[in-house]
């Protein structure tokens, strides 16, 4: 049997998994959900401590992963069963009919112009609409078309048919079928990252209810130049730009009343980050973090901070913190509490960082390849002191968030960490 | 060689395709125009355009183009070369051409995109594009491709735990190993300390296992005692020589190195009584008394965070000393009696404290937190008083408490619940330890009080941040690898190469790159070998072929381009003129640009080059 490695999750800590297996000689058959790869890194729109573009640091990683002669890169694809164990595992893929032929869909784009439909786009965060037939964002990898087909009228009602028309390189197929691939790995990698957490039964924060008060990840988007607002932030509730932001921290996580008393190990950095970009897009922006302790314990991080303080006049408040509104100005009303005094302020915006959470579906992956969950969803090592990312089953490995709160470099390291524990299987195992 | 020169002295013959990419470039520019003016360029003879160039139609044009028309020269003028050029250079090598006669244009995103609203501006600039690439292509010169073995073994420096898990790793993997320390044991740092936080075994059984794995591995060879001495070569060719006291120094060949060395715990002298007042000890000097169940008698200890770190003497903060700090004070909640001995090592303070012996009444402690929380007293400093006299108490002084994560956070919970007090200070307002008669104090400002507070301590532990070793730089000048702000050891890139150095096969891990947990330095230091073991599965490393090239007889010797370069990829050869090592150089261009006498070029990116294509571009003529 040939040497081969199938990763579940094609985000940052999936990619660098299947880089470092596939530049070893290994075949690796990364198998991702979504149409394309990248996962959250590719939504951010920048990445701590260095301000670097993250998808421009991405997007060549992404190219290079579906590229190299030695991956099989699976989109729009599930697992959905595993029987085997360590060096001869049978995995069941299952991939989602896109109706759109991959091998002959160029990403052009021409479709796009001519589908009807409109649907609140996931990249985005619901900021922007997107169509039935889509890229999830103008990086995609692989560059094609899906056609999703919940709301494609052609697959719902029998109408339309208005991207075969425009496609000139016949690559529409409506009658594509689901296929279940079977393909023989020796190890498994599990990847498979984060969901944000959906801040709207909070509601002391407003989400939902105050119309500019944002997540962390919907003002990702709005700074981003290729974003819903091409970079312009503004308020939803009359396209103003916000001139004092306010960042509350800790936003259902550190919270044990609902159901997240873990800390998410990455929002105080992304919120200082997101509060200095909003200073770099505009010289008068004033920028207030409200949070419980500043976390900012990695390498460069506290020198950040002190970075946002001095460069970008960013001011830190110790407290808790609840939004109210003033009903005139749809103005966002902190209040808050100094040396035991409560008090309000009026802000222009507020993005909460929202804590992140295992995905669901994280859960149905591991009932099927037989791995332990925490309470809260995180996959459990077997060793949590010196094999972070082995699991209680040989030949099954993690990385990444999934594995417990990290930030990119920790996924990328476990990636490669996973990496090398599948290779000491694959010799082990005699492959 | 001959081809090579034929190929380029033959007069150039350009094919030029132009691309639709549907209407992400057709839409804007006027594409068919644009091929039609290519057609008058000098040395063009073929130029076409393609709806989609990187569509296999597209692509078997540039094939039959390079055939029909004897092309020597092949230009796409589409989209971006970060994800194409890789595809387009492969179609002109399956034609025979050799990849380095390919030019990519990019009319996409540095033209349609950006002027979707100029449409005739935009069809002119993509022309002016095509015209400069034209002049450069005309200059180009086929390049090969070397390839380089590599040896297929590895040196680890550091046999802590990092070090131990990147030689376990690649020793699993199949690999030659020489894994070299400075002491006469295994372990590092963690032999100093008592238990690891997350488990109640003890540090010593915790990492026995893999010691004993390092010491069974038959790929390994571990010289204790020892140092690395010399360094000399480039990737998949390092002659190391390993030193070790009494011995005669060993040679040895590997292909890859991984830097493993750790760090040591900063000395706080000057600050808060350290090494003035008995019983003010550091973090693992704590956790050694508690080790060698040496501690004195307590009834109150207090921890102070971030001592000499976060801008105090450091700028940094150290990751992982609140949760060691956490992780003792619950161990002296729960466990002090076990780990109490004699006192001649500790000081002699604490005689005249009684320890009640009284053991814990649950239910008693019960009903006074009962009683606490129903007179609201939730915060710390009523607590101090209403604390039960047969317990210990513990303090932690901090700035923030870095309990990020899952397991720390939880822990971090449980400590609250066992009645450890958490205490903030700001820098505004430090705390300070000082003697009143015989009694250790610490003075500190309650910051929600807004009121200056005092109390008696028996033993005052500070968390001082971790350090970067101080012949860190030796090593760093042996391997030619860069350190970063307060000593340690920088990678190549902070966010997507973690554990890799800027040169090629060298790697790093552990808390030699920056403060670190026992379980990030596991990861990191597997991840290492991941790396490591890339060079060394496939046996070759393909050098790249655009690199520097040293004309000698303009090279001084004066070693400019050798302090420059980011890779180490440039020595002095045996007539002392500089010489690149193929193998490591990556093309950046410091050298040719550094280089006094102008004796260093990059192949296809000369001079000559450079310059035909920006007069192209500002005179409008090739």
């Amino acid at each position: 049997m040939e040497k081969s490695v199938m990763v579940i999750g094609g985000g940052v800590a999936g990619i660098q998994a299947s880089l470092d297996l596939a530049d070893k000689g290994i075949i690796v058959h990364l198998v991702e959900k979504t149409p394309s790869i990248g996962g959250r890194m590719a939504q951010l729109d920048k990445t701590f401590p260095t301000n670097d573009c993250s998808i421009c640091i991405l997007a060549p990683k992404m190219a290079d992963c579906f590229s190299h002669p030695n991956t099989n890169v699976i989109t729009y694809a599930e697992v959905v069963g595993v029987e085997g164990k360590a060096g001869a595992f049978k995995v069941k893929v299952l991939k989602k009919a896109r109706y759109v032929d991959e091998s002959k869909c160029t990403g052009c784009g021409e479709c796009l112009e001519k589908c009807p439909a409109k649907v609140k786009s996931e990249f985005e965060m619901g900021l922007a609409n997107r169509k039935a037939i889509y890229m999830p964002m103008m990086q995609a990898v692989p560059r094609v078309m899906t056609i999703d087909k919940e709301h494609c009228m052609m697959l719902t009602k029998g109408k339309c048919g208005n991207c075969k028309k425009a496609c000139k390189r016949e690559a529409i197929n409506y009658e594509m079928k689901d296929q279940i691939l079977e393909v023989e790995v020796g190890a498994i990698i599990v990847a498979t990252g984060f969901d944000v957490w959906d801040p709207t039964s909070s509601t002391e924060y407003g989400y939902g209810r105050y119309p500019n008060v944002y997540t962390a990840m919907e003002y990702e988007r709005q700074i981003n130049a290729a974003g819903p607002t091409h970079g312009h932030i503004e308020r939803r509730s009359d396209k103003q730009r916000p001139q004092k932001m306010a960042f509350i921290q800790c936003v259902g996580s550190r919270n044990p009343q609902v159901g997240h008393p873990y800390c998410c190990a990455v929002c105080c950095m992304h919120s200082t980050k997101e509060a200095m970009l909003a200073r770099e897009h505009h010289d008068d922006m004033e920028s207030t973090i409200f949070y419980k302790d500043m976390r900012a314990c990695a390498k460069g991080f506290w020198e950040y901070i002190e970075r946002a303080k001095r460069d970008y006049a960013v001011r830190y408040v110790n407290s808790d913190a609840t939004v109210q509104e003033n009903p005139e100005n749809h103005n966002p009303i902190v209040v808050y509490d100094v040396g035991g005094r409560q008090q309000s302020e009026e802000f222009d915006m507020v993005v909460l960082a929202t804590t992140l959470l295992p995905r669901k579906e994280t859960l149905e992956l591991a009932k099927i390849l037989g791995l332990k969950a925490d309470q809260f969803g995180f996959l459990e090592s077997a060793d949590r002191i010196l094999g972070h990312g082995g699991t209680a089953i040989p030949g099954i490995y993690l990385a990444g968030y999934a594995a417990g709160p990290a930030d990119i470099p920790e996924s990328v390291a476990q990636g490669s960490s996973a990496a090398a524990k599948a290779v000491e299987t694959l010799v082990q195992a005699g492959v | 060689m001959a081809d090579k020169k034929t190929e380029a002295m033959e007069k150039p013959r350009i094919g030029v395709f132009v691309c639709h990419c549907g209407s992400n470039i057709g839409g804007f520019v006027d594409v068919p125009t644009v091929a039609e003016y290519a057609k008058t360029l000098p040395d063009v003879v073929y130029a076409t355009d393609n709806l989609y160039t990187c569509a296999e139609d597209g692509l078997s044009n540039i094939r039959e183009g390079i055939r029909k028309h004897q092309l020597n020269r092949v230009i796409v003028a589409s989209c971006t070369p970060r994800t194409h050029a890789p595809l387009f250079q492969a179609t002109c090598e399956s034609a025979g051409l050799n990849k380095y006669m390919f030019t990519f244009v990019n009319i996409r995103e540095h033209c349609s995109w950006v002027h979707m609203k100029e449409k005739e501006m935009a069809t002119k600039k993509a022309k002016d594009l095509i015209r400069m690439g034209v002049a450069r292509a005309r200059l180009l010169e086929p390049q090969e491709e070397a390839k380089v073995d590599v040896t297929p073994a590895s040196v680890v420096v550091g046999g802590g735990v990092a070090g131990m898990t990147a030689a376990l790793s690649m020793a699993e993997m199949g690999f030659p190993i020489h894994l070299v320390e400075k002491e006469g044991e295994l372990g590092g740092f963690v032999r100093n300390l008592n238990n690891l936080y997350v488990t109640e075994k003890s540090a010593g059984d915790t990492i026995k296992p893999l010691i004993d794995k390092v010491k069974a591995n038959k790929n390994i060879t571990t010289h204790l005692n020892s140092t690395l001495k010399s360094v000399e070569g480039f990737i998949g060719n390092y002659d190391i020589s390993i030193g070790t006291k009494g011995a005669e120094d060993q040679k040895h060949k590997v292909g890859t190195i991984v830097v493993a060395t750790g760090a040591l715990e900063y000395m706080p002298e000057g600050l808060y009584g350290y090494n003035q007042y008995p019983n003010v000890v550091t973090l693992t000097e704590f956790e050694i008394l508690c080790k060698k169940k040496t501690l004195p008698k307590l009834k109150n200890v207090a921890f102070i965070q971030c001592v000499g770190s976060r801008g105090q003497v450091k700028s940094y903060c150290s990751r992982i000393c609140c949760n060691v700090a956490i992780k003792n004070g619950i161990n002296i909640v729960d466990n002090y009696e076990n780990m109490l001995g004699l006192m001649e090592k500790a000081g002699t303070v604490v005689d005249k404290i009684p320890v009640e012996k009284k053991a814990t009444d649950e239910i008693m402690e019960r009903r006074r937190r009962r009683r606490g929380r129903e007179r609201g007293e939730e915060g710390d400093a009523e607590e101090v008083k209403l604390g039960p006299s047969e317990k210990i108490e513990v303090t932690i002084f901090n700035r923030d408490i870095m309990a990020y994560g899952v397991d720390h956070e939880l822990t971090y919970n449980k400590a609250r619940e066992k009645r450890v007090k958490f205490v903030r200070y700001t820098t505004d307002h430090l705390p300070k330890v000082y003697m009143e008669g015989n009694q250790l104090m610490i003075a500190y400002f309650h910051e929600t009080l807004k009121l200056e507070r005092t109390m008696p301590v028996d033993m005052v532990i500070l968390s001082t941040p971790l350090v970067a070793q101080p012949d860190a730089g030796e090593l760093s000048q042996l391997l030619k690898v860069p350190l970063g702000q307060e000593g340690f050891f920088l990678e190549a890139h902070v966010k997507l190469r973690p554990v890799d150095f800027a040169t090629d096969g060298i790697y790093v891990c552990g808390t030699c790159r920056g403060p670190a947990d026992i379980t990030e330095a596991a990861t990191q230091a597997s991840a290492a070998a991941s790396r490591a073991a890339i060079p060394m599965a496939k046996g070759y490393v393909q050098a790249e072929a655009l690199t520097s090239v040293v004309d000698e007889n303009k090279c001084s010797g004066c070693g400019t381009c050798m302090q420059v370069c980011p890779y180490g990829a440039l020595r002095k050869n045996d007539k002392g003129f500089a010489e690149v090592i193929v193998a490591a150089c990556k093309g950046c261009g410091c050298c040719g640009a550094t280089c006094p006498e102008g004796a260093i070029t990059m192949t296809n990116y000369t001079d000559a080059q450079l310059m035909a294509e920006a007069r192209a571009a500002l005179e409008e003529e090739v």
